[in-house]
């Protein structure tokens, strides 16, 4: 291979300007496509993070509570009084006593249709300490945190405001929401007696971090606690519904002693909730959502911006290919004398193939360092240069190594394969009569 | 004596073969080469030298016939078994030197030794060096072909085409496009490889003079041998 760099080496110093042109090329190209890819991972991390906010992943919750014989009977209900009201239906005119059987009858309807869905009460996931390990086994998940909720009130003086009371386990829960990074004042701290509230809920009640709040639900008393932290999720109305409290302490105040109303997931691939999700569907009889499932349009709009990304980063390369492409198809033409030579000489078909092979590979692999270095340039400047509303960087800089040996890699790849089509037509020439131009 | 280091029977080529354009430019040609033999190729335009050259340089396949070169029967052999051919046993000097312009005299020569063992070696390198003071261009080695003479060039050529040792050289109008005191030059370096090396060489060539000069005059008129006679007694031993 030595003979094969040489040559092919020497060929793209001599074509100077040609190389460095198709070179330059390439460096944009591929700084294009670094600079898109991390602006879209960025601005799509941005999104998930701040609609996601402290969301779970996915959420195991217990199965809906489904009477199965009422249910038939409410069944049997419907289709008598149906019948019932088509027979009022049909003797209208006789309007005030059938109007009142119509009522009735309807009434009745209601009531039955009405039993149909049983009110869930809250209730602890069946074995959830065990099905909780299982999670945790499963690959791709990262985190587990079992958490109770259910509704209460947070009373203080003459104010009192309905919440959603959470029971947690501080270390899973942080792992699995990252919640610390949303607390504003104070600390995500909850031993026995501590609370952490949203910094609206602490505006309508007027406390702050030290002061005593009471918590009261529909089955328990309830107890004062001391504000601990205050956290803002970015969405007022978490701000203002949600209040955390030690997990033994849910458990009592929302009379779930010793159960978890529901498993929260963080796992490594946001995108693949979904696989992990059914994978557990697999293994328990529990209800899981992922949030693919319940924010479907986030996830639709995120994986069309990806289709139509990965789009421009193909056309992008492609229009590199050709331009590479070209530029060879040139350097045979302008080189079929020097190629005649070498195969007149004794250079194999393979030799001149790989000669100009090579010239594709080396292009690409340039453009693609260079490149890698512009688009981290380009990512840089708009990171310092637009800001979001808030004033922070519209763009994190992410220095994504996958990013950059991908980047490496197709180039690379292009360059070869741009490089066929131009070095086969090298290799093809006819040696006796390239000497003789 | 030993065995031909270069042997045509019959050999004959048509271009188109088998349309209705069909010429057959050589009508069965018979010719030795013995090692070490210093042989005239000569005729008019259009006789067939560079289709007889481009055959026994292995550029181009014969129609029909037999070619043994170096004692090895050449007709059958594939594309690429007759590149290694061209690399293991001939050596060209073509009329236009036709060095790589983007290589310096020095690499020009090495090239031959790189395609065949695949790297620079240290003995290949003297060897060049040996090869380019041969032709008296000590001090020009890492010039690049522009930078040096068209004689000067012809040198280079003519070292690169010596640098595997060929057992045979074939020369298309090596001066074809010099001046008569830097052709004389050249011939006379031909000649003393031909003496010191007993390197074969086929010398295709317009000028007369050079012709008598060579031990064997061969001219070929219309695609056949016309003419074929020894004038000097042969330098190396037949």
């Amino acid at each position: 291979m030595k003979f094969e760099w040489t040559v092919a080496l020497r060929f793209l110093r001599e074509g100077r300007m040609q190389t460095a042109l198709i070179i330059g090329g390439a460096t944009i190209g591929v700084g294009l496509i670094v600079l898109i890819t991390g602006l879209i991972n960025g601005l799509q991390g941005d999104l998930i993070r701040r609609t996601l906010g402290t969301l779970p992943h996915i959420v195991v919750r217990p199965p809906d509570e489904i009477n199965r014989g009422q249910l038939a009977q409410a069944q049997g209900g419907i289709g008598a009084a149906s019948a019932a009201a088509e027979k009022a239906r049909l003797s209208l005119p006789d309007i005030p006593s059938n109007a009142e059987a119509l009522a009735s009858t309807q009434r009745k309807v209601e009531a039955l249709a009405n039993t149909q869905a049983r009110a869930q009460r809250l209730r602890s996931i069946d074995q959830w300490q065990q099905l909780a390990a299982q999670i945790s086994a499963t690959p791709g998940v990262v985190a587990v945190s079992p958490n109770v909720s259910g509704a209460a009130l947070a009373l203080r003086g003459e104010a009192d405001k309905a919440v959603n009371l959470q029971g947690v386990e501080p270390a899973p829960f942080l792992r699995v929401t990252k919640f610390d990074e949303k607390i504003t004042a104070g600390t995500f701290q909850l031993n026995t007696g501590d609370i952490v509230i949203g910094t609206q809920l602490a505006k309508d009640l007027g406390v702050g971090i030290g002061d005593k709040l009471r918590i009261q639900t529909a089955r328990n008393a309830g107890d004062a606690f001391t504000v601990r932290g205050l956290f803002d999720a970015g969405n007022r109305d978490a701000n203002r519904r949600n209040v955390y409290v030690n997990f033994r302490t849910g458990q009592s105040l929302l009379d779930l002693a010793g159960g978890a109303s529901n498993i929260d997931i963080s796992i490594e691939d946001v995108f693949r909730a979904e696989e992990v999700a059914k994978a557990l569907r697999q293994r328990t009889d529990q209800q899981v959502e992922s949030w693919i499932e319940t924010s479907s349009q986030l996830f639709v709009a995120i994986s069309n911006q990806t289709f139509f990304t990965r789009l421009i980063r193909i056309f992008v390369a492609v229009i590199v290919a050709v331009g590479i492409t070209s530029v060879l198809v040139v350097s045979v033409v302008q080189k079929q004398k020097e190629i005649g030579i070498l195969r007149a000489m004794g250079a194999a078909r393979g030799a001149i193939l790989r000669v100009f092979l090579l010239q594709g590979a080396v292009i690409g692999l340039a453009g693609a360092i260079l490149g890698s270095g512009f688009g981290t340039l380009l990512m840089a400047f708009i990171s310092r240069v637009f800001k979001s509303p808030d004033g922070s960087a519209f763009l994190r800089l992410q220095i994504a190594p996958e990013l950059y040996a991908a980047a490496v890699g197709i180039s690379l790849v292009f360059g070869v394969l741009a490089a066929i089509m131009p070095a086969r037509r090298a290799a093809s020439l006819d040696p006796a009569q390239a000497i003789r131009i | 004596m030993s065995q031909p280091i270069l042997a045509l029977k019959g050999v004959r080529k048509t271009y188109n073969a088998g349309t209705d354009v069909a010429q057959e430019v050589l009508h069965g040609i018979d010719l030795e080469l013995q090692s070490g033999e210093f042989v005239a190729l000569i005729g008019p335009s259009g006789s067939g030298k560079s289709t007889l050259l481009n055959i026994i340089g292995l550029l181009e396949p014969a129609t029909s016939g037999s070619y043994r070169l170096d004692g090895r029967e050449v007709t059958q052999l594939s594309e690429d078994e007759m590149t290694r051919a061209r690399l293991e046993t001939l050596g060209f000097v073509f009329q236009f030197h036709h060095l790589l312009p983007a290589f310096s005299a020095l690499e020009n020569v090495q090239i031959p030794g790189l395609m065949r063992d695949g790297s620079y070696t240290p003995e290949r390198r003297a060897e060049a060096l040996r090869l380019l003071e041969a032709v008296g261009l000590k001090g020009a080695e890492q010039k690049k072909p522009a930078q040096l003479s068209g004689g000067m060039q012809q040198r280079v050529a003519i070292a690169r085409a010596l640098a595997l040792s060929p057992k045979l050289v074939l020369a298309d109008e090596p001066t074809g496009n010099l001046d008569t005191k830097t052709a004389d030059d050249i011939f006379a370096l031909l000649r003393r490889f031909n003496q010191e090396r007993g390197t074969a060489l086929l010398v295709v060539t317009h000028d007369a003079d050079l012709a008598a000069r060579c031990d064997r005059v061969v001219r070929l008129v219309d695609g056949v041998i016309a003419e074929d006679k020894l004038i000097h007694a042969s330098a190396a031993p037949v």
